[in-house]
């Protein structure tokens, strides 16, 4: 079946973003890709309810964060992998932001409930606007912005920073607390 | 005397309302955990996918 070149070229181009939204939803750079790679076959068959000139990237990212969240009730059980694949995704990856801090971040970001995860990736990280951001998510403006906030505040808390000066030259204390898995 | 709990919560911050350097900072380590991932780029799989899917010319499909 012949493929538009633009479709193909727009699903591909998505692919990059597609796999960290997944990565940040579900921990687990597998799972991720497998993800991704049913976003793009539920894509292709429905092509025909996609409206060209709209966003095709927002489109693919609710076809995925739906997939995601009925796959998600399925699983409810199974416990999210939410250091080991994906640590070993980025550790090949330069120590461009003080390595500990940047893994507190990560582990911090997966104590957020998923609404607030899902609503901080795609405005914060994704680009979306709130408004597309809650076409993704289905629900309102007000609601995205409300989950952004909160997702922040819940952040900052669970990094223990309340100003600048926390981060960076305390970490070794802070990495002590933080500690106790291992 | 009361024992100091476990919890990393700082008692003076303000519930609800961030400074800007923290949210700055909060967006900037959220971008580099992304972009760490976008700058993977499109691993052969997907590429091959649609390969695939185009080289069966799969007209019967539902």
């Amino acid at each position: 079946m012949p493929m538009d070149e633009s479709v193909r070229k727009a699903i591909l181009g998505a692919v990059p973003s597609l796999r960290a939204f997944a990565i940040s939803l579900c921990g687990n750079v597998d799972r991720a890709d497998d993800l991704v790679q049913e976003t793009m076959l539920r894509a292709l068959a429905n092509i025909d309810s996609f409206q060209p000139g709209t966003n095709m990237s927002a489109w693919l990212f609710t076809i995925l964060r739906n997939h995601f969240r009925s796959e998600y009730r399925k699983r409810r059980r199974e416990v999210e992998d939410t250091d080991g694949h994906y640590a070993d995704s980025l550790k090949s990856q330069p120590e461009q932001h003080g390595q500990v801090e940047f893994r507190e971040f990560k582990e911090a970001l997966t104590h957020l409930p998923s609404d607030q995860r899902e609503a901080l990736i795609l405005v914060g990280a994704s680009g979306f606007s709130y408004e597309e951001a809650a076409n993704i998510c289905g629900c309102a403006v007000g609601t995205i912005k409300s989950r952004v906030n909160r997702a922040r505040t819940r952040l900052a808390e669970l990094l223990a920073i309340d100003g600048i000066d926390d981060f960076g030259p305390d970490e070794q204390t802070r990495a002590v607390l933080a500690g106790g898995g291992e | 005397m009361e024992t100091p709990d476990t919890s990393t919560k700082k008692t003076g911050a303000k519930p609800g309302k961030l400074g800007r350097d923290v949210q700055a900072r909060l967006g900037q380590q959220l971008r580099a955990m992304y972009d760490d991932v976008v700058n993977q780029g499109v691993p052969d799989r997907f590429a091959d996918l649609l390969n695939r899917l185009e080289g069966n010319g799969n007209k019967d499909k539902h």
